[in-house]
This record gives C-alpha cells, sequence and structure tokens, in this order.
C-alpha cells in the first residue's frame, strides 16, 4: 500500500522507534501467577508463568483474546485484584520494590502516582455524580500537598494537553454530558495528573468508533513520548499494537506463547496462535476475494496447561507431544516461544511480504 | 439545507441503476424519530434524523455493505428497510413489491423472504428454548410443512453445528456458535435477503473470520443477497461487492469494493480509512493518518449545509455550510456527496493540517 491508496496528505504519525530506551528495568514481572478460588474448591488459574520486564519509555503490548489473562495480569500489577479469593505468587518488581510485599497503604500511595491505569469503558469508571475538574483535582490533591486552586490550574492544564475542547467549561461538567471519545481524554487525564513513570492501557479504544480511536491513540502517543512514560497496552487488535508497542506478548489462555519485537513478530509469527490471529484477520489493505483462514474451534476448546498446550485443540500444527507435556517458554535470540511444533517460515500464514 | 426532493416509483424506475436485478431499491428513506416534551401535552419539539433521504440498490444475489460509525443510523436503515421500525417518508421496493404500503397478513408473508442476523446472538436468541425450537419457529409462524427432525438437522448442518445441538440451549454455546445459531435461525425460512446488522464485532478476533466465511460459503450455496452492516471497514470491504459509507443519516459514498479503497473521494472516508489501524508495523509506521476533529454532531440537530462540514479537514468558505451536497455520479458506478470532490482529486482543494492534535 502506497501512502497515496490510504488518503495522502495529513498528520504524520510520529515515529515509534526512534526513543530513547533506558537500559535498566522500570518493571519487572517474574513468574505471575493468579488462582481464583472458593474455599475448599478447586482453584482456577487464570494467569501463570507470565514474565517481562518494561523500561523507561517503552511500549509494551499483551495481545489476546478474552479470557487469556491480559486484564487479570494489569490488575495484578496494580494491586487491584480482590484480597479474598485470589492468590497471586510471583514477583513484580517496580524500580527496586516488589509490589506483591507492598501493603496496602504503599499500594495506595504507587497507584495514581507512580503507576497508573486507563480502562475500557470510560463510562463505567468516572463517577457519575461527580464533575471531571473534581476528578481530576482529587487525583492530584491526593498525592500532592497542593492547594485547590492551584490543583484546578493543573487539571485545565491537563484536559488541555488530552486535546479537550473548552477544557474550562468542561470542568464544571458530569461525564454524562461528554461523549465516549471526551470521557476516555478524561481518563487519560486523570491517569496522567502525577506524571506516573507507568502507565497500563487496558483495551482503551475498544469502546470508541474508529475515528475516536485514531484520535484517542494518537494524543496517548504524544503524551507518554513528552513525559517519557513507560506503556503497557492491552488489547485485543492487533492493529493498534502494530503501530504502537516496541515489544508485543501474545497471551493464550493464561500464559504467554510468544513475544517478540514488533517488526520481527508481525513478519514472521512462530507460534501457531499468533500466525492463525494474524490470518484470520480481515485487513483492509488485503486484496479482495482472498478467502481468511479462520482458527478453528473457540477460545473455549482448551487442554488445562498441566496436561500439554492449551490450543492443541485448535491447532494445525499439533504433533503428539503436544498432548503428552506441558510446552515451556523458550528463548531463542530475541524472542521467546511456547510450542514444541513451531510455523516455519514459509507456513506462517499471516506473514507479510 | 436543501430539501431532498422525495422520489416517486417512476423516477425511481427511470435511474439508470434501478435495472431488473437489483432485489431491492431503497429511494429517499427518512427515518424521524420524535422528540417529545410536556407532561400533559405531548408536543412534539423536534425529531432525531437518524436516517434522512437514502437511497440504495442491492442487485439479487450479492453483498452490499453498510458502514458507518456508531449513531450514523446504519441500523435503523437496516431495520427501516424490514419495516421493524417505521419509515417516516421514502420507499422500499422489495423485489418490485413497496414494501412501505404492506399491511397485516401480506406484510408478515413479506418478511419470510426477509431475515435478519443480529449482532449479540445471546440477547437474540431466548434463553429458555432450545435450539430444535428456536429454528423451527419461525417455520411454524409462517405456517410451513416440514419434519421436524429432517429440517432442523438439515439447517444445523448449513451452519456448521452437529445435529446434537438441537437439544441444547443457548447458554451451553460458544460466541461463535450462537452466532451460528442466529444465523440458521435466519436461513430456514429460505429467504432471499438477509440484513445483517453488525454479525461480527461481538465475536473474538480468531471467530470472526469463521463467521465471515460461513456468510459466504452459505450465499454461494442458498444464492443469498446480503446487505451487511457494520462499522468495522476491513471486515466490510472483506465481504462486500458494493459498500455505501453512511455520516449522519445519509450516504456520502458508494462505490465497489475496490474502488473505495484504491480511491476514496469523499473527505470522511478518507479520514476513515486512514483510522483503520492495519496489523502490520511496516505499514503502520509510514502511513499517514488523517485525524478528523471533534464527535459525530447530533442527528437531532445537524449542521446545516454539509453534514460531514464540522469535522472536514477540506471544509471551503462557501457551499460547505450552506448546501447538501447530493450524492451524484463521479465516476462510473463511483457516488459522492461531496462539492469539492474533484478539486480534492485534483489537489486544487487540500485539507488544513495547522492542528497537530485534534481539538
Amino acid at each position: 500500500m502506497t501512502d497515496d491508496t490510504i488518503g495522502g496528505r495529513g498528520v504524520n504519525a510520529p515515529d515509534v522507534v526512534r526513543r530513547d530506551l533506558s537500559t535498566e528495568a522500570l518493571l519487572t514481572v517474574r513468574d505471575l501467577r493468579v488462582e481464583f478460588g472458593k474455599k475448599g474448591q478447586r482453584p482456577t488459574t487464570a494467569v501463570d508463568e507470565v514474565t517481562f520486564e518494561i523500561r523507561r519509555g517503552e511500549h509494551l503490548g499483551i495481545v489476546g483474546e478474552s479470557g487469556s489473562g491480559k486484564s487479570v495480569t494489569s490488575l495484578a500489577i496494580m494491586g487491584l485484584l480482590p484480597a479474598t479469593g485470589v492468590r497471586v505468587s510471583g514477583q513484580i518488581m517496580f524500580d527496586g520494590e516488589d509490589l506483591l510485599a507492598a501493603s496496602e497503604k504503599r499500594m495506595r500511595d504507587v497507584r495514581g502516582r507512580d503507576i497508573a491505569m486507563i480502562f475500557q469503558d470510560p463510562m463505567t469508571s468516572l463517577n457519575p455524580v461527580v464533575t471531571i475538574g473534581t476528578q481530576i483535582s482529587e487525583v492530584i490533591r491526593g498525592h500532592r500537598d497542593m492547594g485547590k486552586a492551584e490543583a484546578n490550574e493543573r487539571a485545565v492544564e491537563l484536559l488541555r494537553k488530552v486535546a479537550m475542547p473548552d477544557p474550562g467549561r468542561r470542568m464544571k461538567e458530569y461525564p454524562h454530558q461528554l461523549s465516549g471519545g471526551m470521557r476516555q481524554r478524561v481518563l487519560i487525564a486523570i491517569a496522567l495528573a502525577n506524571e506516573p513513570q507507568l502507565l497500563i492501557a487496558d483495551e482503551p479504544t475498544t469502546a470508541l468508533d474508529v475515528t475516536i480511536q485514531a484520535q484517542i491513540l494518537e494524543i496517548l502517543k504524544q503524551v507518554v513520548a513528552d513525559t517519557g512514560t513507560a506503556l503497557i497496552m492491552i488489547t485485543h487488535d492487533l492493529g493498534v499494537v502494530a503501530g504502537l508497542c516496541d515489544s508485543v506478548h501474545v497471551m493464550y489462555q493464561g500464559r504467554v506463547v510468544e513475544s517478540a519485537q514488533r517488526r520481527p513478530l508481525f513478519a514472521e509469527p512462530r507460534h501457531p496462535y499468533t500466525g492463525g490471529l494474524l490470518a484470520s484477520v480481515p485487513r483492509l489493505d488485503s486484496p479482495r476475494g482472498q478467502p481468511l483462514k479462520p482458527i478453528p474451534g473457540s477460545p473455549t476448546d482448551v487442554l488445562p496447561w498441566t496436561q500439554g498446550c492449551a490450543f492443541t485443540p485448535r491447532c494445525a500444527n499439533r504433533i503428539d507431544t503436544c498432548t503428552e507435556k506441558t510446552p515451556a517458554l523458550k528463548i531463542e535470540g530475541q524472542r521467546a516461544l511456547r510450542c514444541f511444533n513451531p510455523l516455519t517460515l514459509s507456513s506462517a500464514g499471516g506473514a507479510t511480504p | 439545507m436543501t430539501e431532498r426532493r422525495r422520489e416517486t416509483a417512476e423516477e425511481a424506475s427511470s435511474k439508470p441503476d434501478s435495472t431488473n436485478d437489483q432485489l431491492l431499491v431503497v429511494r429517499g428513506l427518512k427515518v424521524h424519530f420524535p422528540i417529545k416534551h410536556g407532561i400533559l401535552f405531548d408536543r412534539t419539539v423536534g425529531a432525531v434524523q437518524a436516517v434522512d433521504g437514502v437511497d440504495l440498490d442491492v442487485p439479487r444475489g450479492r453483498t452490499f455493505g453498510l458502514v458507518g460509525e456508531s449513531g450514523c443510523g446504519k441500523s435503523t436503515l437496516g431495520r427501516a428497510i424490514l419495516r421493524l421500525v417505521e419509515p417516516t417518508a421514502g420507499n422500499v421496493r422489495f423485489d418490485g413489491v413497496d414494501v412501505a404500503s404492506l399491511q397485516g397478513e401480506k406484510l408478515r408473508s413479506m418478511r419470510r423472504r426477509m431475515q435478519m442476523v443480529f449482532q449479540d446472538p445471546l440477547a437474540s436468541l431466548n434463553p429458555r428454548q432450545s435450539v430444535e425450537t428456536i429454528i423451527s419457529e419461525p417455520l411454524r409462524a409462517h405456517g410451513i410443512e416440514y419434519s421436524k427432525k429432517n429440517r432442523v438437522r438439515e439447517v444445523l448442518d448449513l451452519v456448521g453445528l452437529p445435529a446434537s445441538a438441537a437439544t441444547r440451549f443457548p447458554h451451553e454455546f460458544s460466541g461463535g456458535q450462537r452466532q451460528r445459531i442466529g444465523i440458521a435461525r435466519a436461513v430456514a425460512l429460505e429467504p432471499e435477503l438477509i440484513i445483517a446488522d453488525e454479525p461480527v464485532s461481538a465475536l473474538d478476533v480468531s471467530i470472526q473470520a469463521q463467521i465471515i466465511n460461513l456468510l459466504e460459503e452459505l450465499q454461494e450455496r442458498l444464492g443469498l443477497t446480503y446487505l451487511v452492516i457494520a462499522h468495522d471497514l476491513a471486515v466490510v470491504r472483506h465481504i462486500s461487492e458494493e459498500i455505501a459509507v453512511m455520516y449522519l443519516g445519509g450516504i456520502v459514498e458508494q462505490t465497489d469494493s475496490e474502488q473505495l479503497y484504491l480511491t476514496p473521494r469523499h473527505p470522511y472516508t478518507i479520514a476513515l480509512m486512514s483510522a483503520v489501524p492495519v496489523p502490520d508495523p511496516a505499514i503502520e509506521d509510514h502511513r499517514q493518518r488523517i485525524l478528523l476533529s471533534g464527535d459525530l454532531p447530533s442527528p437531532a440537530n445537524p449542521p446545516s449545509g454539509c453534514r460531514f462540514h464540522t469535522r472536514c479537514p477540506y471544509r471551503q468558505e462557501t457551499r460547505c455550510d450552506t448546501e447538501r451536497p447530493e450524492l451524484r455520479l463521479i465516476s462510473p458506478g463511483h457516488r459522492v456527496a461531496c462539492h469539492y470532490a474533484e478539486e480534492i482529486v485534483a489537489g486544487t482543494v487540500t485539507p488544513k493540517v495547522d492542528a497537530a492534535l485534534p481539538v
């Protein structure tokens, strides 16, 4: 596809690659495991063996379908999982501190100041009976010693930063008076209020229309680049990840099945699930009449990880070993892969020329 | 605002497009929902102009895609065609019969020939009915003789579900399978037209392709005509031969799928195309994105003139805010509702790029 075909002149997307990444990890997640269960019942493992690290200024994507454990991973990092009925183990090191060992009081400090989160549905994450202005300044004053007037000023400035039209007036409005795109901007403003070091965005554009999604992603890209914030982008949309993230982790049934830098991952997917996802999405730029190659079955057809590879029932590349033992995440160079019989280059369906 | 002229059937048939193989012909369709005010007296104080003057021709055996963002009226248009909502004005001719004037039993029997597939399969299937009942109910309602066992099995087989599914209930199935049941219910009556309203948007990514392929397969086997309504341009482009882009109650561009992608002419289509993310970093890095400012205006109080002028990067001082552009033919088979479509192609009208961030 050339630039003319897509419509030519316009705002150029800033190059994602040209950023200084420090070498030290800001957040290291090691062997994260989250189990849900009631007393006396066998627990359900939602997330297992999740390991990744993110450096300052880096953009990391976590891709997966519903039930893959991507949201649970983010809630675990934020310490937002309920205290009862959930067992979280492993290690979440943030800036030299283990968040899993931190007290609830300490987590309250960290949340909103060092780590902030943007949720999918802005309507349910904003308080419907409190004005936008109060909701933003509340977050600022909660973490800083700042007067009301000053906090309000800062809130207006934040709204301006996320390109909210007429920020002064919006301060006095309530969430229902705003459109979906504007509400999402408010959430971004709240998340950025204390200039966090890490921003977790959980499907921030899924509830929005395409043109609004493009606006929000652009704003997100710019504000994150301005402040050097590290970004974890959680989404099911491979397209969003392709344009935004440095490295991508693909999750299936609670485990990472493949992770790599975005270019090699999209160009040469090795895990059959990654390849299958790429081949099954209709692309705007693919020639017409090309049939899609869906992944058979549904995400509910799974084999427990303890008995083999969870993707086996839907996998075209399965071999006998897949049901005999559990594949481990093997690191080969820049790529980590959990598969006994990965795609070879020629059979990688979604690979681009 | 120029009032769109309501065309009569005679005028419609004189149009070059409406040859005999058009299964569905829509002319000047309007759906306005009144806004009521007051307690004692139900005064109508305005109207939400959900669909405001739409012309469509859907050829038999083809797939027609209707794409637009939420609130543009695409679903209302689909419902108005089936008369699930009453059109305010305009006419809908299905196989030569004016659907808008049909009453009672005649309308009911007409609906046998046009069926609908809904977005959320869990919400559109009765949770207390077994799959067998769900599929055979329309047959019973239309008084069609059928052998319960065979017909249900046949239809299930058609949509790729096992015969054992017949005795089970919707909650026992996954999202993709439920959508298959919804499709099975629609095809059980052997309709000619299926209106599919966002048939895949509630499904997981890996499942969407299965349903898209199923729809294509059924079209080949049963000779169905589809009107596919969706917000996802990539999905619509994949399955449709002809695509109409809707914005705020009206069609802004209509052409075949290939041309729409290669040479989009309406500024809204251009922006929409550039906003769709492509799962390929090599392309994403070099793409130029046209960001639209603001949100969709309210259909209760649409902007004067061209409805897109409030967000259009190509907006000109004259005409755009005073005169509503007609959907006009700019090249064979390519209709655009923009005053400056030719100038935009020629490059004499250029977009404003002053704002780095959308406001």
